[in-house]
């Protein structure tokens, strides 16, 4: 049997060294991405932040497992899928990573202007993402499905959508210019079309992702980080309303799609 | 007078401190082949592991891509079914050390491994059987290595 | 003692897929940190696994093997309810065990 499986193997090896001639880039790298998504790295954040979700930390010593993550205490599956949304009360339309830090402000007595100001990949900054990766993992393969039925949500769509074709910065850049239009690319990175529904696992749906060529677990507000960063924009405030609205246009525009996120990227 | 209890207690924390400084020789170390890990190239690599000059052979399977998004994770699988396969190795020619990984055979598992490795740049991968009567066996593939662009 | 691994066993008929995440930096040795200075070699060097107590599975890793590594393996003769437990070792002589049932 193991023979017939090698030959198998080794007929297989020879058909596709015949076929590689003709496999476009773009194909090659699909193989690629195909064959990392067997055991993803942000498999061991999504266990760190379940890990942090039950554990009582703080000054008021106290676990996660209350924070309203939109669907009521406690609430994770389907939480993500459903944010950035209003919240009562602290009356901001947040997304994910601002909610998780109400959260531990609210209930664990952390300082939360703390941390939206420490550096990512430190800190209780870390903890946010390793947590926004379990969240975010609770909802795979669920849609998306942002609520609009509160005022602020819809005003928020509306400046998220002015600040995607804003044009500023040295290059004269907005996100419109790499994600304002079908059949865009970088190098090899095919870029999705953010002013519209893209589809499933593609750019809103994908984040919060490991990235292979850093090793390091991106949320979506690092994302946008980088985004500015690339556009040699000034960095946005950690959870800065520009930032949750931009969250607020790209997951309303993506309605309908599977997420696939903790994603693995490159 | 320090009583015999105290002493084996120094002697027990003494021992801990030089483990823990890696002053102790540790399974891994005195296991862990540092010529093999050293070497550069298939010829040296395959020498250094207690093989004879390696021979391209249909039956050992390496699984790897055309491309490398980034080179930072590459993933690759080495097998091959014939008797008397000892152990199964992974190299990358134009790594800084060409020798990436080295899994033992035994009848308790498939032969078959898979892992990830960082390439340097684009380069040839081989798979090495290595086996009992001293003879290496490869399969290889050059992995295009690239850096892409600045998105997703 | 670093963070926990993510193992994943299944059955597969009569053997077990076991699919392990290590948490581990891997630094090369390579690397220069902002400051210029080289960051010295941090590697798992040998990885091993049990099934049931037995000793099956044993890997010796360099410097190539990539940060926050992953392997998979095969177990003959695995069932569901076995119990495996892997250990990783590395070159600064901190260990690692952790375990998991085939499902």
């Amino acid at each position: 049997m193991n023979k017939l499986i090698v030959a198998a193997a080794g007929a297989l090896l020879w058909v596709g060294v015949a076929a590689q001639a003709q496999k476009s880039a773009a194909d090659g790298i699909a193989e690629y991405r195909k064959m990392l998504e067997d055991g993803n790295p942000a498999e061991l954040f999504e266990a760190k932040g379940e890990a942090l979700w039950k554990q009582k930390r703080g000054p008021k010593n106290a676990s996660l497992e209350s924070c309203d993550l939109g669907k009521g205490p406690g609430v994770v599956k389907g939480a993500f899928v459903e944010l950035p949304r209003y919240f009562a009360d602290t009356d901001r339309v947040q997304d994910l990573e601002s909610r998780l830090v109400s959260c531990m402000q609210m209930l664990q007595g952390f300082d939360g202007a703390a941390i939206a100001n420490t550096p990512f990949g430190r800190g209780e900054q870390d903890n946010v993402t390793a947590l926004a990766t379990f969240v975010a993992a609770a909802s795979r393969g669920l849609h998306f499905d942002l609520p609009q039925s509160h005022p602020a949500e819809r005003q928020m769509y509306e400046i998220g959508k002015r600040v995607f074709y804003f044009r500023g910065g040295p290059y004269d850049f907005a996100c419109a210019s790499c994600h304002g239009e079908d059949g865009k690319r970088i190098r090899l990175q095919d870029l999705p079309n953010l002013s519209k529904n893209p589809g499933d696992g593609v750019g809103f749906a994908s984040w919060p992702a490991y990235r292979v060529s850093n090793g390091q677990m991106w949320g979506m507000q690092l994302r946008l980080n980088d985004c500015y960063r690339q556009q040699r924009f000034p960095y946005p405030g950690f959870s800065s309303d520009a930032t949750v609205a931009l969250g607020v246009f790209m997951g309303v525009n993506a309605k309908g799609a599977e997420s696939i996120a903790p994603a693995i990227k490159r | 007078m320090v009583s015999r209890r105290v002493m084996l207690r120094h002697s027990a924390e003494a021992a801990a401190l030089m483990a823990t400084a890696g002053l102790l020789p540790t399974t891994a170390s005195a296991a862990w082949p540092q010529a093999a890990f050293d070497a550069k190239g298939l010829a040296d690599t395959v020498k250094a592991l207690g093989a004879g000059a390696p021979q391209e052979s249909k039956d050992v399977t390496l699984t790897a891509p055309d491309i490398a998004e980034n080179g930072a994770v590459v993933p690759v699988g080495c097998a091959c079914a014939l008797a008397g396969v000892k152990r199964l190795a992974l190299l990358v020619e134009k790594n800084p050390t060409t020798l990436a990984a080295v899994f033992e055979v035994n009848d308790a598992l498939e032969p078959s491994f898979a892992t990830r490795v960082k390439m340097a740049q684009t380069s040839n991968v081989y798979a090495v059987a290595l086996l009992a009567d001293g003879r290496a066996l490869f399969a290889q593939k050059e992995v295009k290595v690239t850096l892409g662009g600045c998105g997703g | 003692m670093g963070d926990p691994m993510r193992i994943r066993a299944q059955a597969q008929g009569d053997k077990a897929v076991v699919r392990v995440l290590m948490s581990h930096e891997m630094e090369t040795g390579q690397r220069k940190d902002s400051a210029g200075k080289t960051v010295p070699a941090w590697f798992i060097q040998e990885v091993t696994a049990s099934h049931n107590g037995t000793p099956v599975f044993s890997a010796l890793w360099g410097t190539a093997v990539s940060k926050n590594p992953f392997v998979l393996f095969t177990i003959r003769g695995a069932k569901a309810g076995d119990k495996i437990v892997v250990t990783w070792v590395d070159n600064r002589g901190d260990k690692r065990s952790d375990e998991a049932t085939v499902v």
